[in-house]
């Protein structure tokens, strides 16, 4: 108690008492912010609930017409799905992938700085240059993939043509720009961790499997939960590939509730749909950020 | 003495994983890069004795507007760099060591923009951009990012750190609030900077989406969006000068990239943890 009231006191002083100054300090930030984050929410919000002019005919209130409309739009339920799927189709594997890179890479290990590299430089890359790369590889005549595929006695296949392997295709791309991202926080978190814990384990004769399991997984759990928020948030904000490998097709088979928004906007102009979409896209947001703020929470009561 | 053994095993078994790892990663920039030096009938023959050539390097750096996008992009990142660091630091110091009404509500409403993202907003940020008249220019794209939670996250957690004597030893001998800003905290926050200035490049340089809505002209479009002219031909696709010009636009970060590994992983680190 006498603690609390002596930090309490002295961050206090840390402080100036100066309200002029600090809103002065803070408003041209604010005013940005306002501009270009919070004044589009609430509008998107109030766009969603009004028609498009047009032809000289004022918008007008049509409620939850749009998202009414939603529902029988086989192309948003497509969306919907195909992002849930792309969502469970690209961070349970890269995850994993991080892991086992990170446990890879955090031992004496000839050439491992090139080895390292190799795992995070895609991560460098912008998502259209990988987009680009991936596309030649999946090319129906001269692709490396089906060359390969050839090679070892298989038939060859239009991956991105197809709606069978479009969004697998897509999905695979994805792990790959991902899972060296992931990786490095798994390696801070390794890093972090006290050798003697290894060498204890190593003494009663555990096996690294069951060390693994029982020991180094649960202490990755923090950094499990907090690379898990940051999948979710870009499984649903990530379209740039989506615009160059396929556009969303063929037949929706890769479209995903970004792009299709992008589309409804930018293509279609009609943009009080898509106003009404993004807050739907807002709202799941939402949700893992709600989530996002629990699991932190549990982590400091971890600590 | 047999477990030795089983280590030994063990430990090269674990290499020879992260060697084939490491080539299955590689391999797609590799083939890339192998492409991208050579003609398209040797690409098509897959020939790994084909001889090399840089010609298709010469033609990207000649296709008329892509010195030009290097330009744009160069431009924009610098834009974003620079009001980002202003803003985020004016507030950022406003939230570490000033007490004004409105202070709590006013930063859990900056940190509600980690989630809302400029990103998902493209609809209405179109429009206010339009309305201003501004699309279709460079200051249009980078716009909505200059303000940043991010950014004012993170000096706000660098400047807490900073001994309150220091501000107070600065105002003491007359300097006035931006003074001792720039001459006591900016310095000391100089690997923030540098964090954050790797990981903001690194964004800005990459994005897309929004600048290809934003943008139909040469002398506004980035890289990323002026790549595009060399996928989308009537012939269908030249595939060498594509991955030339894929590899020439992430040049420079990948150069960058090579030279600062280490401040790389760091700051990405660093803005992931937040």
């Amino acid at each position: 108690m006498a603690r609390r009231t002596r930090r309490a006191s002295r961050a206090n002083d840390d402080e100036i008492d100066s309200p002029l100054t600090g809103w002065a300090l803070f408003l041209p930030a604010a005013l940005f912010l306002g501009v270009f984050t919070y004044y589009p929410a609430v509008a998107t919000f109030f766009q969603s609930l009004f028609s498009d002019p047009k032809g000289g005919r004022a918008a007008r209130f049509i409620g939850l017409d749009n998202y009414r409309a939603m529902l029988d739009d086989a192309t948003f339920v497509h969306a919907l799905v195909n992002n849930l799927w792309f969502a469970l189709g690209t961070i349970p594997v890269s995850i994993a992938l991080a892991i086992v890179m990170a446990l890879l890479v955090n031992r004496a290990l000839p050439g491992r700085a090139l080895v390292r590299m190799s795992y995070f430089a895609p991560t460098v890359l912008a998502m259209v240059a990988v987009a680009n790369i991936w596309l030649l590889i999946y090319a129906p005549q001269i692709g490396l993939l089906n060359a390969v595929v050839e090679r070892l006695g298989g038939t060859p296949h239009n991956w991105l043509g197809q709606p069978d392997t479009a969004l697998g295709g897509v999905i695979v791309v994805t792990i790959w720009k991902e899972a060296g991202f992931f990786m490095i926080f798994y390696l801070a978190a390794l890093q972090s961790m006290p050798p003697n814990l290894a060498e204890a384990a190593a003494l009663e004769g555990a096996s690294r499997w069951h060390y693994f399991w029982k020991v180094t997984f649960p202490l990755l759990m923090p950094t499990t939960l907090f690379v898990m928020v940051n999948a979710v948030v870009n499984a649903f904000r990530m379209v740039d590939h989506i615009l160059v490998m396929t556009k969303g097709g063929p037949d929706d088979a890769s479209t995903l509730l970004l792009y299709y928004i992008y589309e409804t906007a930018f293509r279609y102009w009609d943009t009080s749909y898509a106003a009404a979409m993004s807050m739907v896209l807002l709202a799941i947001l939402g949700v893992v950020a709600i989530g996002q703020f629990l699991i932190l929470d549990r982590r400091t009561h971890y600590r | 003495m047999k477990v030795g053994a089983d280590n030994r095993w063990q430990r090269g078994l674990e290499t020879l994983a992260a060697w084939l790892l490491a080539i299955v990663w590689a391999a797609p920039l590799l083939y890339c890069a192998w492409t991208s030096l050579h003609h398209p009938g040797d690409v098509a023959r897959m020939d790994l004795s084909a001889p090399l050539t840089v010609h298709n390097y010469a033609y990207v750096f000649n296709a008329a507007p892509f010195p030009r996008y290097f330009l744009n992009t160069f431009i924009l990142v610098t834009m974003v760099i620079v009001a980002q660091f202003t803003l985020s630091t004016l507030a950022g110091y406003a939230f570490a060591r000033f007490r004004f009404p409105g202070r709590n509500v006013m930063f859990v409403l900056v940190l509600l923009q980690l989630m809302i993202m400029p990103d998902v907003l493209i609809v209405e940020n179109y429009r206010t951009l339009n309305t201003m008249g501004l699309t279709d220019t460079i200051l249009a794209i980078a716009m909505p990012y200059f303000g940043s939670a991010f950014g004012i996250f993170l000096m706000r957690q660098t400047f807490k750190s900073v001994p309150k004597e220091l501000d107070d030893a600065a105002r003491i001998e007359g300097a006035g609030t931006l003074r001792t800003l720039v001459s006591v905290y900016v310095p000391l926050a100089k690997p923030v900077y540098l964090a954050y200035g790797l990981v903001s490049v690194s964004y800005h340089w990459n994005n897309f989406l929004w600048p290809l809505i934003v943008t139909n002209s040469v002398t506004a479009r980035p890289l990323t969006v002026g790549l595009q002219i060399f996928s989308s031909g009537d012939q269908g696709i030249a595939w060498p000068i594509l991955t030339a010009a894929t590899l020439l636009s992430a040049g420079p970060l990948l150069v960058a990239f090579l030279l600062f590994q280490r401040q790389f992983v760091q700051s990405f680190l660093r803005a992931g943890i937040r």
